[in-house]
């Protein structure tokens, strides 16, 4: 059966048919994109021209995010922005801890088991002028019940003085550096770090293992990526265990499931060897709409955290080098392994001399395994330098970039974190393309909200929050940023002959648009309306997910 | 309450004998119930014949010790094994060849009923003064060295005897204070690492055979009180040679304290109820370098007539 799609345009990103105004599609594939009287041809069709006044681009690929996003959702918003959530419902962001309070005794107030635990999410200190919240404030809310707010970095978490008494931290000689401790001598009850945190979690709602892989949770983050109008999203650090795979594979395999995910594995708790075997026995479970057969290796911390690993000259404050996540010998050995074995490998680096690590020991491993189109992909990739992309493209590196941060944190990385020439440089996208590296632009959702439209006007424009334009040289035009939130991304996943773009053969996934991407002006990117995405063929509108 | 399980952390970069070490003290456990963390890229790598089980991620090893690793999350996996509730006598942390110990002493004081015991960095005499200057991870294995009670400086079969001089001087130079322990194969007695079977309150320490170096002992009566932080600040001085004391003693307001050194990490605490008498106190401490009449005179009051004198007691290694 044909169904032949009319849409006011279609955005192709196939340079050879740019623009069309309809798309025949059968099976969940592509027939061809171009004329009505062009496509006729394939036989018998049924035209569907509820898309006739909207435009259809390829469904967007967000090449960095993680599942955990959906999961977050069941927690009270605390957010500095506007977010919307699973459900379509607009959170308006809280502007002062008087606000947070006012939502979470709200919130507060819903509970009916008092030992039920009050959780909080995405809260932003660094927009309160810094006060921090304390236990104190927290304690208003409530103190019989306990009460952990997670803020937007995810490292950094705030309880009330229950949760304290319940972790038995509610006392004095606490002596962590992660733990700020008041003039009574006990915990403020902000704890940094994951080490402070861990003790915390399991009384505020917030086990370990939770953000992992959930049901309730995949479910919400597949009806997000429609109101995105993402059709491909990578899951980009699982420990994917059996079940979670099972798991995984039956509820995306379902009927009306919507988007396609892609889950690497991450490198922990594993022998290299026994790493890439389970890869490649996880490469073969991989079904049409769960993906696997990746690895991702965490080699740094995060820039905010001071925790990334900084080439010479170092942090802009001062602070010490970051951490160190792997030894160079272990990072060789899985590559070495992953080449032979042809498995691709993605790599957090944040800092520039985590990433001149990457590319060292990629240099190295590739004298030994000589692999054409091996994808291997820097995520995040922030601070890399002009010679840096250089090397990426000599050794056949793809990168995915963080234009998010520029809007999020980019004061702070202006002011404090790295100072203003390399805040400029951060997430050097144009600088990518001009030496030609496959480029990717992400969110890192739920660090930053799922959104790969909002991502490509932070390409764009590079505003910071506080509207300082944070390396003009950097931007990227629209039609580059919309190439990259499709074909890009779909490039660093080994998917671009599956997905990306609309022709012929490819998977009939698109982003369905109320606005055009390519008309409405760069500044206006991000308030493109989105309607809603079809995935293989089948349609998802926003409104009735 | 019960008492705090000790807990000893075993850091040093890849390769320098971590592992080695950990199979070395669980085979010589001699009845101490050991608990081993592990993080690392790899399988729980304990001796094939040590393991009487494996469950999931948890290995039992003969003697009723246990094994498991922590992966990203130490605090978690603490708190797992606290909740356990099975009798354990000395918990060791083979930290990932990257980790800062010093970190991981400070997130340790967030799980109740633990307290550190001591740190011990192994250095790999053959590669650690190349690893040290290397471009990427000099800092850190710098940072790890900074911070060890004792430096284990293993493998120095490998190399040749002054180059294993060199190394010892430029470990001095580079950790001040430092208590270095040469050793093969990273063989040395468990006493050394984890201090005395706490089985075995009084009474003489047999040191077991070991095949580089040579350990001494010495135990002492101490009747009179003393200044019990004054006193552990000197045994922890590096002139004394010791690598480990431990011991009670009467504090000047009569209440008796445990004296706990190991090598510059230098402890005192409310001793437990049931112990009683006089003031006593095993040192350790290589034979060739423990400082006899200096400890003695320390232990008299006289703390700052620290100075060389040659070794007249051998131990029994």
């Amino acid at each position: 059966m044909t169904t032949i799609f009319e849409a006011r345009k279609v955005v192709t990103m196939n340079p050879g048919r740019p623009l069309a105004t309809h798309v025949a599609v059968r099976d969940g594939k592509i027939l061809g994109v171009g004329h009505l009287d062009e496509l006729t041809g394939w036989g018998e069709y049924t035209l569907d021209r509820s898309f006739a006044d909207k435009v259809l681009m390829p469904g967007l690929v967000e090449g960095h995010s993680h599942v955990a996003e959906g999961v977050q959702w069941r927690f009270v918003y605390c957010g500095f922005f506007d977010r919307s959530d699973p459900d379509g419902t607009i959170w308006p962001g809280v502007k002062s801890i008087d606000e947070v309070l006012a939502r979470l005794t709200a919130a507060n107030a819903g509970l009916t088991d008092p030992r039920q635990p009050l959780t909080g999410w995405a809260l932003d200190p660094i927009y309160f002028d810094n006060r921090r919240m304390t236990r104190a404030d927290l304690d208003r809310v409530s103190s019989a019940r306990p009460i952990g707010i997670m803020h937007a970095s995810g490292h950094i978490m705030n309880v009330n003085s229950k949760a304290l008494e319940l972790a038995g931290m509610l006392r004095a000689g606490v002596n962590h550096p992660g733990i700020p401790l008041g003039a009574d001598g006990l915990p403020t009850g902000e704890m940094r770090g994951p080490d402070a945190m861990t003790p915390l979690g399991p009384h505020v709602g917030l086990d370990r293992g939770l953000l992992a892989s959930d049901e309730p949770g995949l479910r919400a983050f597949a009806r997000l990526c429609v109101r995105k109008g993402v059709t491909t999203a990578a899951d980009l650090a699982n420990l994917l265990p059996q079940p979670a795979v099972e798991m995984m594979l039956r509820v995306t395999g379902e009927d009306g499931f919507p988007a396609r995910i892609v889950s690497l594995r991450v490198a922990r708790d594993i022998s290299p060897a026994d790493l890439i075997a389970r890869v490649l026995e996880l490469r073969k479970l991989s079904s049409d709409r769960l993906r696997l057969g990746t690895i991702k290796i965490v080699v740094d911390g995060s820039i905010q955290g001071f925790s990334a690993r900084l080439k010479p000259p170092g942090y802009y404050n001062g602070a010490p080098n970051g951490l160190w996540y792997i030894a160079p010998e272990q990072l060789r050995e899985i590559f070495e392994r992953a080449l032979a074995a042809g498995v691709q490998v993605h790599s957090h680096t944040n800092g520039d001399e985590a990433t001149e690590l990457v590319l060292d020991t990629l240099t190295l491993a590739l004298r030994n395994n000589p692999s054409p189109d091996h994808r291997f992909t820097l995520q995040h990739c922030q601070l890399a330098n002009a010679a840096q992309f250089r090397r990426m493209r000599a050794l056949g590196m793809c990168v995915n970039l963080f234009p998010n941060h520029h809007f999020y944190w980019g004061d702070q990385h202006y002011a404090l974190t790295v100072g203003p020439e390399r805040a400029e440089r951060m997430n050097a996208c144009a600088t990518a393309l001009a030496n030609g590296v496959p480029m990717a632009i992400h969110s890192d959702a739920p660090v930053t909200p799922l959104g790969p439209l909002f991502t490509a006007w932070c390409a764009v424009n590079r505003l910071t929050s506080s509207g300082r334009r944070l390396g003009s040289e950097e931007r990227i035009p629209v039609a580059d940023a919309l190439r990259t939130i499709t074909l890009g991304a779909a490039y660093t996943l080994g998917l671009d002959g599956e997905v990306g773009s609309i022709e012929c053969g490819k998977h009939a996934d698109f982003a369905v648009l109320e606005d055009d991407p390519t008309e409405i002006g760069g500044e206006h990117l991000k308030d493109v309306r989105i309607w809603g995405t079809v995935s293989g063929g089948r349609i998802f509108a926003a409104s009735a997910i | 309450m019960t008492a705090a399980i000790p807990v000893t952390l075993i850091g040093g970069y890849l390769g320098a004998g971590k592992t080695t070490l950990v199979n070395s003290l669980l085979r010589n456990a001699a009845g101490r119930r050991l608990a081993v963390l592990v993080n690392e890229f790899g399988a729980l790598p304990i001796d094939a014949d040590l393991i009487e089980a494996r469950d999931d991620n948890l290995i039992s090893i003969s003697g009723g010790c246990i094994c498991c690793s922590f992966g990203s999350d130490l605090v978690g996996a603490l708190i797992d094994i606290r909740g356990r509730g099975q009798k354990i006598d000395h918990l060791l942390i083979e930290t990932s060849g990257v980790a800062l110990p010093g970190s991981i002493v400070q997130s340790l004081g967030l799980v109740q009923g633990l307290a550190i015991d001591g740190v011990i960095v192994l250095a790999d005499a053959e590669t650690i003064e190349e690893r040290a200057r290397d471009r990427y991870m000099g800092d850190t294995v710098l940072a790890q060295l900074a911070v060890a009670d004792i430096i284990v400086l293993n493998k120095i079969d490998l190399v040749s005897e002054p180059s294993t001089a060199a190394t010892l001087g430029w470990l001095a130079r580079i950790v001040p204070g430092a208590r270095v322990l040469p050793a093969r194969n990273a063989s040395l007695p468990p006493e050394v690492i984890l201090g005395r079977d706490p089985r075995h309150h009084t009474g003489h320490m047999e040191l077991h055979d070991h095949e580089t170096t040579d350990f001494a002992t010495l135990s002492l009566e101490i009747d009179d009180p003393r200044d019990a932080d004054r006193l552990a600040g000197v045994l922890a001085d590096p002139r004394l040679g010791l690598l480990r004391a431990k011991g009670f003693v009467r504090r000047l307001d009569g209440v008796l304290v445990t004296l706990h050194v190991v090598g510059r990490r230098a402890l005192v605490e409310p001793a437990p109820s049931w112990v009683r008498g006089p003031g006593r106190l095993v040192c350790i401490g290589l034979a060739a370098e423990m400082d006899r009449a200096a400890i003695m005179a320390a232990i008299a009051g006289q703390g700052s007539a620290i100075g060389r004198s040659p070794p007249d007691e051998r131990g029994d290694g």
